[in-house]
């Protein structure tokens, strides 16, 4: 049972699947209200207002070092905005307990960082921060597509490919409303990227997850986002659903970062 | 010992002057300075322990020590010269270590409350406790500063700053302790420690020398696990806000 940052109220419900029963969170919005973030007097980020819609997968694209990484930082509150309020279905997440907001905003890395140990102990560390101990752990391995038995497998011992469900995995342990993602894929072979694609769409579709994520690869961006933004230099040149972003560019910058001729940020 | 054949193990010090200049290692320099600074300093502390010996001031003694903490403090803080109030965690933990230890020592009847026995005492543990917690704050600062994607982890699942840094703050104790732990286990066989040495030299019986330097062990062990522990725990929460987030600045 979930509770809602607006009305405090609480609801749930299930859908079935052909591996497991998944519970369904109900959605969240995500809202960026003039929002700058300042690093060492340098502007990492410029008067950004956005709005990531409820259930849909938003990809952030842009040059290396135009702040994609940042942004996402701001929504789970690993740094705060130097001007501007980020909203979560209208609330301020400043209002928010830090460490709840972060169990419900979930946040996946470019490397897994999976703990020593084994699969299960990863799987259970974010629940058992919070004092529970009764994880199903198979159910969420099921999730990511691998059976129970990885459970008592070290991790060191999985493929990169593996690793990086693995620690999707951990992150929906807490059971999550949005998921952020930095680079999922970028340390990936084609097969498992296509696997953590799917595996997108999949939690979007069956769990109602708003997620955020960034990639470099543009076709992979064509293929998975419902909406796209492209942000260079800190600022929020264009946002549009996929389709019209790729076919119709409304912005000159857009259509040369599409073209493959912007350059990239120094830091 | 003569002061002519102390003068005359100076010349000891030649040796590392030419083995720097034949390899060019280029500090001939700073051996020199070294080692009049070494002269010139346990002179004056000589002088000075003299006068407090022979005074048999509590308050003296006091003062003794208390400028050794400070001192081993300064010193142990330029590891960590970027840390906010680093001088201060690490002076606090070094006087509590000797505090606890040395208070135990002579509620158990090993030393008196005598300037002859406190200080010297003071001294070994100060200056351990300076080294561990000189090791664990390097350590902390390096591990945090290295795997601050990793700590990002931790707390995006949902941990809180302690939590997330639990394992570098047991990584960075246990770094101040390793030396002393390492030393005690080849204790009497590859080394013969400087107190007892100092006491046979000294002409006490080494079996009394052995008895000194066992309680100096145990109090070593003891002062470090102290020291390391405190000034780790103090320091970590510098390097995160009060909300749970990893601060910029290192």
């Amino acid at each position: 049972m979930l509770v809602d940052f607006n009305t405090k109220k609480g609801y749930n419900f299930n859908i079935n699947v052909t591996v497991v029963t998944i519970e369904v969170n109900y959605m969240i919005e995500i809202e960026f209200k003039n929002v700058s973030y300042n690093s060492f007097r340098k502007e990492i980020l410029k008067n950004i207002t956005i709005k990531f819609g409820k259930g849909k997968i938003h990809t952030i694209v842009g040059p290396s070092g135009a702040g994609k990484s940042t942004l996402i930082k701001l929504i789970n509150r690993l740094i705060d905005p130097t001007h501007g309020h980020i909203l979560i279905n209208g609330v301020d997440i400043k209002t928010i307990d830090v460490i709840d907001l972060r169990r419900r905003i979930g946040m996946v890395f470019q490397k897994s960082h999976l703990f020593e140990g084994t699969v299960k102990d990863n799987i259970e560390y974010g629940p058992s921060q919070k004092g529970d101990k009764n994880i199903n752990v198979e159910y969420y391995l099921n999730i990511v597509g691998l059976n129970g038995d990885y459970a008592a497998r070290d991790v060191k011992k999985l493929s990169g490919g593996e690793q990086q469900r693995i620690s999707i995995a951990r992150t929906l342990a807490n059971n999550p409303e949005a998921l952020l993602l930095d680079e999922p894929t970028s340390a990936l072979d084609p097969t498992s990227t296509e696997i953590v694609e799917k595996l997108m769409v999949y939690l979007k579709e069956k769990m109602n997850l708003t997620i955020i994520w960034i990639t470099h690869n543009l076709e992979q961006a064509k293929r998975v986002g419902d909406y796209i933004a492209l942000i260079n230099k800190g600022q929020l040149i264009e946002c549009a659903n996929t389709y019209d972003f790729f076919t119709n560019p409304q912005n000159e910058i857009t259509r040369l970062f599409i073209d493959g001729k912007l350059k990239e940020e120094v830091k | 010992m003569s002061v002519l054949s102390l003068t005359m193990a100076s010349s000891l010090v030649l040796i590392s002057i030419f083995i720097s200049y034949y390899q060019k290692i280029g500090i001939e320099k700073e051996i020199i300075i070294g080692t009049i600074r070494a002269v010139v300093q346990l002179t004056i502390v000589g002088y000075i322990l003299h006068y407090i010996f022979s005074a048999n001031n509590v308050l003296f003694t006091l003062a003794m020590v208390t400028l050794m903490i400070v001192v081993a403090g300064n010193n142990a803080s330029k590891r960590g010269k970027e840390i906010p109030k680093v001088f201060y965690f690490i002076t606090f933990s070094i006087a509590l270590s000797a505090t606890i230890t040395i208070s135990l020592l002579i509620l158990f009847g090993n030393i008196h409350f005598i300037p002859q026995e406190v200080i010297p005492v003071s001294g070994m543990i100060i200056g351990n406790s300076m080294v561990a917690s000189g090791l664990a704050i390097s350590r902390l600062k390096d591990d945090i500063k290295n795997k601050s994607e990793e700590l990002e982890v931790y707390l995006s699942l949902g941990a809180t700053s302690r939590q997330a840094a639990q394992k570098i703050i047991k990584t960075s104790i246990k770094t101040g302790m390793i030396p002393t732990v390492d030393s005690m286990k080849t204790l009497g066989i590859v080394q013969l420690p400087g107190m007892m040495t100092g006491l046979i030299l000294g002409g006490v019986d080494p079996i009394n020398a052995v008895k000194y330097q066992i309680m100096v062990t145990f109090m070593l062990a003891s002062t470090v696990a102290i020291s390391c522990f405190t000034v780790t725990f103090l320091t970590y929460r510098t390097f995160f806000t009060k909300q749970h987030q990893l601060r910029q600045a290192f």
